[in-house]
């Protein structure tokens, strides 16, 4: 599956859509960390999220790992509640940047 | 407890009419039992009741000699080994003495079967495991061996390795045993958050009422190989069947002496 990235304000907005598993996990993988080392900033827009899994996850935690060690912005947006519990189970929800909407997001500064 | 569903696609667990056999002494006889998506179902009895026994045919292990087992809508028996590897990823199993190989480390334990069964980055494979053993706090212990952990941290590294793959179905088998009472419902409570955050059904076998009551939605009662009830904790508290009173207050049974079988076994053979 091809997630798609949009360019706005600078950010480079990756939207992931529907179940995020084993089988997608990689493609997600990839195409966040190939716009963190183009040095962009990224929001990850979750909000078409029906399910995310632990690799989903953990390419997220990559991404996230990434920014920092980089100084790049990485948060992620419209957490649906069954990924926000995922990443509860893990304690995730208190490291990562979360916003409410992409415009929080956007406005956020990622 | 919980908002478990029949879900469109019909219960994740369901036993028919499932008869085992040891040679000629019938463990199992005629089994019947379903598990809802999301649910903990907590199959209970005593010592030799065939709980551990019904484990093993829900796990698999073993062909039934009559009935059937189905997990999600396919009979296990009737599975090609492909297609028994593909429904073996959505099924995790902790078992009782945790079975983590001690030739690992508890990470590389957890990673196993992420290596085993996918191709995932090595790096997103150890992000994975770690996280699951942030659920099950062991963070910082993936270095160690199994020697090194208490029974506790056993158990909850063999937790970590059972979800590591998102498992649709968990099973445990005595979660609670050997635990002293605070780590034992330490883990009960992990058990429910694992359940509610992942909302993958349970199923837990177990002797100890405790650790039952706290987190089963429903109870299957067996009683020498045969269901005695099934119902939610409340209906097998306030049930007046006196079997299953005898299970809950831990009476024994007492035994019913047939005078004509007894001598027999004692005289038989004898000159």
């Amino acid at each position: 599956m091809a997630f798609p990235v949009e360019d706005k304000h600078g950010f480079s907005v990756i939207t992931l859509k529907g179940e995020v598993d084993l089988k997608n996990s990689p493609d997600a993988r990839k195409v966040i960390l190939n716009n963190l080392k183009k040095r962009r900033h990224v929001l990850v827009d979750l909000s078409g999220v029906e399910y995310i899994d632990s690799s989903g996850v953990a390419s997220l935690v990559e991404g996230l790992q990434y920014a920092r060690s980089n100084d790049l912005g990485f948060s992620l947006v419209g957490v649906s509640e069954a990924a926000m519990n995922v990443l509860r189970l893990a304690r995730l929800d208190q490291v990562f940047r979360i916003y409410a909407s992409l415009e929080d997001g956007l406005h956020g500064g990622g | 407890m919980s908002a478990c569903v029949e879900s469109a696609v019909g219960p994740v667990i369901e036993v028919e009419d499932l008869v085992a056999c040891y040679g000629n002494q019938r463990i199992l006889d005629r089994v019947s039992l379903t598990v809802r998506q999301g649910e903990i179902m907590v199959i209970m009895g005593g010592s030799g009741s065939g709980k551990s026994t019904l484990l093993r045919y829900l796990l698999g292990l073993r062909r039934p000699d009559s009935g059937a087992v189905r997990i999600f809508g396919k009979d296990i028996a009737r599975l090609s080994s492909a297609e028994w590897r593909e429904l073996r990823k959505k099924m995790g199993v902790s078992f009782q003495g945790g079975a983590l190989f001690s030739s690992m480390t508890v990470g590389d334990n957890v990673c196993m079967p992420l290596r085993e069964h996918t191709r995932l980055d090595e790096k997103t494979i150890r992000i994975m495991s770690r996280m699951k053993l942030e659920v099950v706090n062991l963070a910082g212990f993936e270095h160690l061996m199994p020697a090194q952990l208490s029974g506790g941290m056993i158990k909850r590294a063999a937790l970590a390795r059972a979800i590591v793959m998102d498992p649709s179905v968990l099973f445990f088998d005595e979660p609670s045993a050997g635990l002293d009472p605070v780590v034992a419902a330490d883990l009960d409570r992990l058990i429910l958050r694992i359940r509610d955050a992942l909302r993958v059904s349970i199923v837990v076998v177990t002797h100890e009422l405790e650790s039952a009551f706290a987190i089963a939605d429903r109870i299957a009662l067996l009683d020498h190989g045969r269901i005695l009830m099934v119902g939610s904790v409340d209906e097998v508290q306030r049930s007046d069947n006196q079997r299953v009173r005898n299970l809950l207050t831990r009476t024994s049974e007492e035994q019913v002496v047939d005078v004509e079988e007894y001598l027999c076994r004692l005289t038989e053979g004898v000159e």
